[in-house]
């Protein structure tokens, strides 16, 4: 081994620097969120409130918590997820089998239906007017079905199967096993650890997504929980003028809106540490793969 | 897509004598209906909510009355292209979209670049993954989320503007200034994707060969030379995909969150392509207006696409596809 010189102890000590500069500011306005969410109004607006609560309180938990729209939409994104994630999961699984075998006629033809997909849509205006014609407005479909295969998840999904040896298989045909019968007694237990990963793909992305419920939902019983917190975000900031009385509402809704968004992003927050790992090896098998 | 130049697949098994013609499609069926069937129900996803959109957009060149006929009523011809091509807000916001693409293409596709040198010089285990976990978490925040922190942060109130007044500055009000407009957007993308994005590279750098930095050393390169010489050519074709990924992109800029973010103070900087075409299309209900921006809009972005990834087979070999 080759004695570092004085140079790179020099850069690893700015390295050092370098790489706590970014934990500080990627961590810093979740700290101060959390302080924000526990602290008094007169503090937060005054100005007080940085990495520690002042004026340490429950009120807002309280008032938030106690409003029935917040956990209907709560709820809502729940259902929304657990459905959404599931038929997601159903049909990117039965797809990226059917495109895993390279015997199939017409697997190019199917693999470039998906891909071509990623390098251009129909937009915005004729997505809407489709959804909107099928009726599905104001239902669970219009948030289920319109992202239901993310061809990312697809491809990881093939890379994965392609990478299964085929022998099983093989030997479960001779046995005189359907392809239903492969998929659902030799090829999905051996694909657990890739199942979990798009489960969680899925179910993060459904969770996080707004814009569809937004757009597609007229009735506020019917929204995700982040069509809540944006509608707190756009009436705290749709107010122009800036007097005396809309600021005081301004003020009360930051401490609310602080609150909104520690409630809102709990659950991934929770689960993160432990399924950080998976995130990161289902991208990897996409890119290596893919 | 393909991130390394090497076949990726396996070859196929050379055709026996045996079997000397294709399948026909009748024989693949009969061997195969199990197979075909569970492709059924994703192909109609396709059809209906990716294929039948793009179709959709025939009424960029027809007549559409909401609540009327999906694909519109009658043959208009390319007015509304005409309509948008001499509408100078059309302009200004495609500037606008221009100018946050740049800047974020600019910052937000080399930064995890250098990002993932950093961290593949730590040479600490534990330390490496720390940095790691901390810096990836915002990807997996809603964007609603992050909008609520950006607003947070950078009120009258926040932790920004305590800062400036610590410094004996007067407060800023951030969101309604359109000169901070795209500073905060930018620095907001920054902040939620530069640890997400060394993922690729960090898994790059783990296949380059270990031989190549001893045979560096012997040649007496020091580690910026290494750097240079073997740990950026190793890297190359990463960096290359993801740049005509981020090419593509371009006119997309982050939709969702300028629509978070923005309003109509900050709508001089902030209104782009996008955000223009939604408040036209679906708040103003001029659907066919819209829907011709929007394919215009998707027809630069599946030519930049191209257009990048065959300059890029040409120059350095390297391509998505």
């Amino acid at each position: 081994m080759v004695r570092p010189t004085r140079g790179y102890r020099v850069f690893q000590a700015v390295n050092g620097f370098v790489l706590a500069g970014v934990v500080v500011v990627t961590l810093f306005p979740f700290v101060n969120i959390v302080a924000r969410s526990f602290s008094g109004e007169h503090e937060i607006r005054s100005g007080q409130v940085t990495l520690w609560p002042k004026g340490f309180n429950l009120t807002t938990y309280q008032n938030v918590m106690s409003d029935p729209l917040f956990w209907i939409n709560y709820r809502n994104t729940v259902v929304y997820t657990v459905a959404a994630t599931a038929i997601s999961l159903v049909l990117t699984t039965c797809y990226a089998y059917v495109l895993s075998k390279h015997r199939l006629r017409g697997r190019a033809l199917l693999v470039g239906v998906a891909v071509f997909t990623m390098f251009f849509n129909g937009g915005l205006i004729p997505n809407y007017v489709l959804v909107s014609s099928l009726e599905l407005r104001n239902t669970l479909w219009a948030i289920v079905l319109p992202n239901a295969i993310n061809v990312f998840n697809l491809l990881v999904m093939k890379a994965f199967f392609e990478s299964l040896p085929t022998e099983l298989e093989e030997a479960a045909a001779v046995d005189g096993l359907g392809t239903y019968g492969i998929l659902a007694r030799i090829v999905l237990p051996l694909s657990k650890a890739v199942l979990a990963t798009m489960l969680l793909f899925y179910a993060v992305q459904f969770w996080n997504s707004w814009f569809a419920g937004f757009l597609y939902m007229d009735r506020q019983e019917l929204f995700p929980v982040t069509v809540y917190l944006r509608n707190l975000i756009a009436g705290a900031t749709a107010g122009t003028d800036i007097t005396a009385s809309s600021e005081t509402a301004l003020q009360v809704a930051a401490s609310i809106q602080a609150v909104t968004i520690v409630l809102t992003m709990l659950p991934i927050m929770l689960v993160y540490p432990f399924i950080q790992r998976y995130f990161v090896s289902g991208v990897m098998l996409g890119a290596v793969k893919g | 897509m393909t991130l390394t130049r090497a076949p990726h697949r396996v070859a196929e098994p050379p055709t026996t004598g045996l079997r000397p013609r294709r399948r026909t499609w009748g024989q693949a069926l009969r061997r195969d209906w199990q197979l075909y069937s569970l492709a059924v129900l994703p192909l109609l996803f396709f059809l209906i909510f990716r294929y039948l959109p793009m179709i959709g957009n025939v009424i960029a060149f027809r007549r559409y009355e909401p609540g009327g006929d999906l694909l519109g009523e009658y043959w208009v011809g390319l007015r509304y292209f005409e309509m948008f091509l001499n509408d100078p807000t059309f302009w200004q916001v495609f500037a606008n979209t221009v100018i946050i693409g740049g800047l974020t293409l600019l910052f937000c596709f080399p930064l995890p670049i250098v990002l993932a040198l950093l961290l593949n010089e730590v040479r600490t285990r534990w330390l490496k993954g720390f940095v790691q976990t901390i810096s990836y978490l915002p990807h997996f925040l809603s964007i609603v989320v992050i909008a609520g922190l950006v607003f947070q942060t950078l009120a009258v109130d926040g932790v920004v503007n305590q800062g400036l007044r610590a410094l004996g500055q007067d407060p800023v009000a951030f969101m309604q200034d359109p000169a901070w407009f795209r500073t905060i957007y930018v620095s907001s993308e920054v902040w939620q994707t530069v640890g997400w994005g060394t993922i690729l590279y960090l898994a790059a750098l783990t296949t380059i060969d270990s031989d190549l930095y001893e045979q560096a050393r012997v040649d007496g390169a020091n580690r910026w030379r290494q750097t240079w010489h073997v740990t950026l050519p190793g890297i190359r074709p990463t960096m290359i995909t993801l740049l005509i990924l981020n090419i593509g992109t371009f006119l997309a800029v982050g939709f969702e969150k300028i629509l978070l973010l923005y309003n109509p103070l900050t709508y001089s900087t902030a209104d782009v392509v996008a955000t223009y075409l939604y408040r036209v299309g679906i708040v103003s209900g001029s659907f066919s207006y819209a829907a011709a921006i929007g394919l215009f809009e998707s027809l630069i972005g599946l030519a930049l696409v191209l257009g990048a990834n065959t300059i890029s087979r040409r120059t350095v070999g390297t391509s998505l596809w």
